[in-house]
């Protein structure tokens, strides 16, 4: 049964880092201000060997989020028994502090394309995807975490905006929001909305995680600017105003760094790290 | 207007199909370059996979080679589940089917090999026999059947890809010279290691992966190689910590 008293919020209020093996013994010997740390959980279902081992030791010392990208929760189909019953078991052994996915599609026909890929907002994208995501939650015993996707592109038949679209999925599945502010920042420029517009009208209530990332700036055909969400350099000054725009609503969140192409050495991560704390600090509890 | 994940996946994988209509910059123009974000976001991923799931293969075929067979591969064999650790199964027999490449007669071998690396990295943890523990008396040690490590792997090739995958890993490894090779992966604790196993080697493995009790695969192994050196082999097995039980049979009452 689902026990919605029990909820992600196990993560503390301070700044995480998207776990990456290679930081592995600089992490354990200087975390800095890092208080938690987020895998993908795609990357912790093989039998055994090096990553669990690490994931092993590294949940003694800090608090884990386990973070999907596979779980394709807006693919036409159904959800991948297959595919669910691993995240049971990983979410089952390693009982993290949070688990969390995507409002995305990555499945189609039995291929997995690698890739979060976006959806049309609209009564029956809501239908579909609220049903999935109440099947995730009774199977793993715990409410999940949805995040907000990094757009390029708008669906001509949509009829919800995002906002309005997440905050009722909420209300029907009684899920968190896990915000991703870069990602709003990026749909905001594409799409050409306003970023504080998209974080006024957005669930504020529900959110119980942020995450950071870079993006890398191109052109679409009119030259019009394209951010593309790379995550592989360093969060840019109007994420960060547009975090402290956030936090001075919700009050202090868990504040994750994603870094996961060109991934730094970790004191540049760990420099990232401190920035979010510092961001945290300003904002009275 | 509904554009269908179908048209969306199609789309995405070959760049000759239409961007799907219903698709717009938010202002009403056709999406156009937008679609092609999700389009190269796909490709390459997908190849950078392929690059570290067979670095060996991209040394030998050089990188602009690598990319265009990855481009090729991962549209007809686009990854059957979320774990990429597992992507790249199909990929030694496309490279078996790629007339092309029928000069290079040992990458296949060598895919395979690379494969059975990731594999035996990410197999299930299990506990070594102690060396003392085939200490058997001749008559027990005949009868003795034995398990193995999840991570152990064999891979036997008429090319000698253990000297080839030496030879593109290591500064000081020596040029790779004709003949067949068996290649055995043990897993001591976390790294995966490649041993070139001596001949008949790899048929006593099997055989006693068979179930063939120690005494029946030696005379197996023989029988493939003359020379065959059991204690060679075994030495190998227990330094890689392969070996995970020795049972041998009684006569119940």
């Amino acid at each position: 049964m689902l026990d919605r008293a029990r909820g992600p919020n196990d993560l503390p209020a301070a700044p995480g880092v998207g776990y990456k093996p290679q930081h592995y013994s600089d992490i354990l010997a200087d975390p800095g201000p890092v208080g938690w740390l987020e895998i993908h959980a795609e990357n912790y279902m093989g039998d055994g060997g090096r990553p669990l081992a690490q994931l092993r030791h590294l949940s003694e010392r800090f608090p884990i989020s386990v973070h999907g990208v596979g779980l394709s929760i807006g693919g036409e189909a159904q959800l991948d028994p297959e595919h669910l019953a691993r995240l049971q078991h990983l979410v089952g052994w390693l009982n993290p502090a949070s688990f969390s996915e995507h409002l995305a599609w990555s499945t189609h026909d039995g291929h997995f394309l690698n890739d979060l890929l976006p959806l049309p907002y609209t009564d029956a994208t809501l239908a579909r995807i609220c049903e999935h995501m109440d099947q995730v939650q009774d199977t793993l015993g715990r409410r999940m975490l949805l995040e907000n996707p990094s757009s390029y592109l708008a669906f001509d038949e949509s009829t919800w905006s995002e906002p309005d679209f997440l905050r009722e999925i909420s209300r029907r599945t009684g899920c968190g929001m896990l915000l991703d502010v870069n990602n709003v920042f990026v749909s905001a420029t594409n799409l050409d909305f306003s970023p504080q517009g998209y974080i006024d009208a957005y669930p504020l209530d529900k959110v119980e995680e942020i995450h950071l990332g870079g993006h890398d700036e191109d052109e679409d055909d009119h030259g019009r600017p394209l951010l593309i969400d790379s995550h592989g350099r360093e969060v840019v000054d109007p994420v960060w105003t547009l975090l402290d725009y956030v936090l001075e609503r919700t009050g202090p969140k868990p504040v994750l760094i994603e870094w996961d192409t060109d991934v730094p050495d970790w004191p540049t991560l760990r420099q990232e790290a401190t920035r979010a704390q510092v961001a945290l600090e300003r904002i009275p509890a | 207007m509904t554009t269908s994940q179908s048209t969306f996946h199609d789309a995405l994988l070959d760049a000759a199909q239409p961007i799907p209509l219903g698709l717009s910059d938010g202002q009403a123009r056709p999406a156009g370059r937008r679609f092609s974000v999700y389009r190269n976001n796909v490709a390459v991923s997908l190849t950078e996979a392929m690059h570290l799931a067979f670095p060996v293969i991209a040394k030998l075929l050089g990188k602009q080679n690598m990319d265009g067979l990855a481009g090729i591969f991962l549209r007809q064999h686009p990854p059957a589940s979320p774990l990429m650790m597992h992507y790249g199964e199909a990929f030694p027999d496309f490279l078996q089917n790629t007339e092309q490449l029928a000069h290079l007669g040992y990458l296949p071998d060598v895919a395979r090999l690379e494969l059975a690396l990731r594999r035996s990295y990410h197999a299930a943890d299990s506990t070594p026999i102690a060396p003392e523990a085939l200490a058997l008396p001749p008559e027990e040690l005949v009868n003795a059947r034995l398990t193995f490590a999840p991570s152990m792997e064999l891979v036997r090739s008429p090319w000698p890809i253990h000297a080839i995958w030496l030879f593109n890993t290591q500064d000081d490894a020596p040029k790779p010279q004709p003949g067949a090779q068996d290649v055995l992966i043990t897993r001591a604790e976390f790294d995966p290691e490649p041993q070139l196993l001596p001949a008949g080697g790899a048929d006593w493995i099997q055989a006693m992966q068979a179930g063939q009790p120690l005494g029946q695969a030696h005379e197996t192994a023989l029988a493939a190689a003359e020379g065959f050196d059991l204690g060679a082999t075994l030495a190998l097995l227990l330094r890689g910590n392969a070996i995970t039980s020795v049972t041998t049979e009684r006569l119940e009452p």
